[in-house]
């Protein structure tokens, strides 16, 4: 069957398939969690600041790997 | 040197493949975004217009081959690649009729194989490539994205399960959006350059440009520009049934579907063992509602689209065959000639078969006509009711059926046994009329009594 199926390349994509394609929709996830869910706001409605930055953190990563992925298809390496 | 007008013809093919390309994927990127309406229908179409467009300029590393590795390259002539794409493009139209997406490069691939088949035997085609890379890769890709969106999906919905659905929606839509974007970037860079890699492989072919030629820049523009198109008009039969055939989606499913797909678009490219986008953005859309509680997924219509594939390369072969027998047939120019206007005449068919019951920007997102699925009406009533509650499993339905049989055949058979009774004490009641027994008479009254009991 090696000849039909590249085990290698298949076994590759699987792993950063889930690593970056459940990672980063978890990750996000875990910032809106930050930001928005049960507890997130004190007595006042404000969201404190240590949250917002952790939320935010989440975000930023997410965003850094959308701007790495148009720079790769940018440079061809598709 | 060929005839110019052959070349134009080849070009406007390739070009028409181009804008069906882009019209029949637009659904792979955008379907969800419309389906969770994070994005007005207009509004999705344009933006993934618009990023095809930039994508197609992005990068250039154009190879003036297609099908490489698939077929015998020394047996690729005008004739055989327009047969192709004639292929390719009628089997775009006719899944887009069906509103079933399919993979355009399959489809494209599919169409040059028959065509080479019937320039050149069997031994025009290399089967292992065609298996290695074309058909075990459809079977592997949704598998791969399916996975992927549902460990995204059960991720998603496990850490925002106690979030205000509002601030979900509102939040999850952004990253749906840019995910989406994302998509359709890839898909710009990577199909567009099919179209001009063949294009160039004309040019080359008839002499226009020198065998080194990079290539010209009105054919990335016109490439870019076809593509944007087709993706503006917006396949919206393709996008109804991915937004809303499949699974009914929410913005954090779609936000996870659509991540899904471009990661393993990007990595399986990166990795060399390329996978369609459509394949994989189907199988990331049918993830998110194997991952999401309560969701239904409607197998039935996965079902057809997996058929559909596995039919892709074939259906295409046949129609790309008949093409270029056609041609020979007719031989010289005249032959593709006519292959091309056969395609025009086709083309409009579809077209005005279609407007029997369009399908556009402002019907695109209303209900899944239950009616037309069976099975999925039972989803359909479950998903949107207690679904604990109404869950029939069929094994009980069965046992139930089965006790309800067993007690309607005692009561038959009870009533059999008392009617026999009956009937022979009637008999022994003509029989000995003479010597009255009030035991045998008053028998019968006794046990049905314990009957009733």
């Amino acid at each position: 069957m090696n000849e039909f199926v590249e085990w290698q390349s298949l076994a590759n994509v699987v792993i950063f398939g889930i690593l970056v394609g459940a990672g980063l929709p978890a990750l996000f996830a875990l910032g809106v969690r930050i930001i928005a869910g049960p507890g997130a706001r004190d007595e006042a409605g404000r969201v404190s600041t240590g949250r917002l930055i952790a939320g935010w953190t989440c975000f930023g990563v997410t965003i850094i790997a959308i701007l790495g992925a148009v720079a790769y298809i940018a440079a061809g390496g598709h | 040197m060929t005839e110019p007008l052959l070349l134009v013809l080849v070009v406007a093919t390739a070009l028409a493949f181009d804008f069906t390309n882009g019209f029949h994927d637009t659904g792979n990127a955008m379907a969800t975004s419309i389906a969770t309406r994070a994005l007005k229908p207009k509004q999705a179409v344009l933006l993934s217009a618009s990023l095809n467009l930039v994508g197609a300029f992005l990068s250039l590393t154009v190879a003036a081959t297609i099908a490489t590795g698939i077929i015998d390259a020394n047996i690729v002539t005008l004739e055989v690649v327009l047969a192709g794409l004639v292929g390719g493009i009628v089997w775009n139209l006719i899944t887009w009729l069906f509103g079933i997406p399919s993979s355009s490069s399959h489809a494209l691939i599919g169409g040059v194989v028959g065509a080479a088949l019937a320039a050149a035997g069997s031994q025009g085609v290399l089967w292992t490539g065609l298996t290695a890379k074309v058909l075990i890769p459809a079977l592997v890709a949704p598998i791969v994205a399916i996975l992927v969106g549902t460990i995204g999906t059960w991720l998603v919905a496990r850490f925002t399960r106690d979030v205000e659905q509002e601030q979900n929606d509102k939040m999850f839509r952004w990253g749906q959006i840019g995910s989406a974007s994302l998509v359709s970037l890839a898909h710009g860079t990577n199909d567009a350059q099919k179209s001009m890699g063949i294009i160039l492989l004309a040019l080359i072919a008839a002499g226009a440009v020198p065998q080194d030629s990079g290539v010209p820049f009105w054919v990335i523009l016109s490439c870019a520009l076809a593509m944007a198109i087709g993706t503006y008009t917006g396949g919206w039969r393709v996008i109804r049934t991915l937004g809303k055939g499949l699974v009914e989606l929410e913005s954090r499913q779609g936000m996870a579907a659509e991540t899904s797909s471009a990661a393993v678009i990007l990595l399986s490219s990166h990795f060399g063992y390329s996978l369609s986008t459509t394949h994989v953005a189907t199988g990331s859309i049918l993830g998110s509602g194997v991952g999401m509680k309560g969701a239904s997924v409607r197998w039935s219509v996965a079902g057809r689209m997996f058929l559909a594939w596995m039919i892709t390369v074939p259906a295409a072969a046949l129609v790309g065959a008949a093409c270029l027998w056609l041609d020979l047939l007719i031989g010289g120019t005249a032959g593709s000639y006519v292959v091309f206007g056969l395609l025009l005449v086709v083309s409009g068919g579809i077209f005005a078969w279609s407007r029997r019951k369009p399908v556009n920007h402002s019907n695109v997102n209303d209900d899944w006509d239950p009616a037309a699925e069976s099975e999925s009406f039972v989803a359909e009533s479950v998903a949107s009711h207690t679904p604990q509650a109404m869950t029939v499993k069929k094994k009980r339905l069965r046992k139930a059926k089965k006790a309800l049989r067993k007690r309607e055949q005692a009561e038959a058979a009870e009533l059999a046994a008392y009617e026999a009774e009956l009937a022979q004490s009637a008999d022994a009641d003509t029989s000995s009329a003479s010597d009255v027994d009030p035991d045998s008479v008053g028998a019968p009254v006794v046990s049905k009594r314990k009957d009733e009991e």
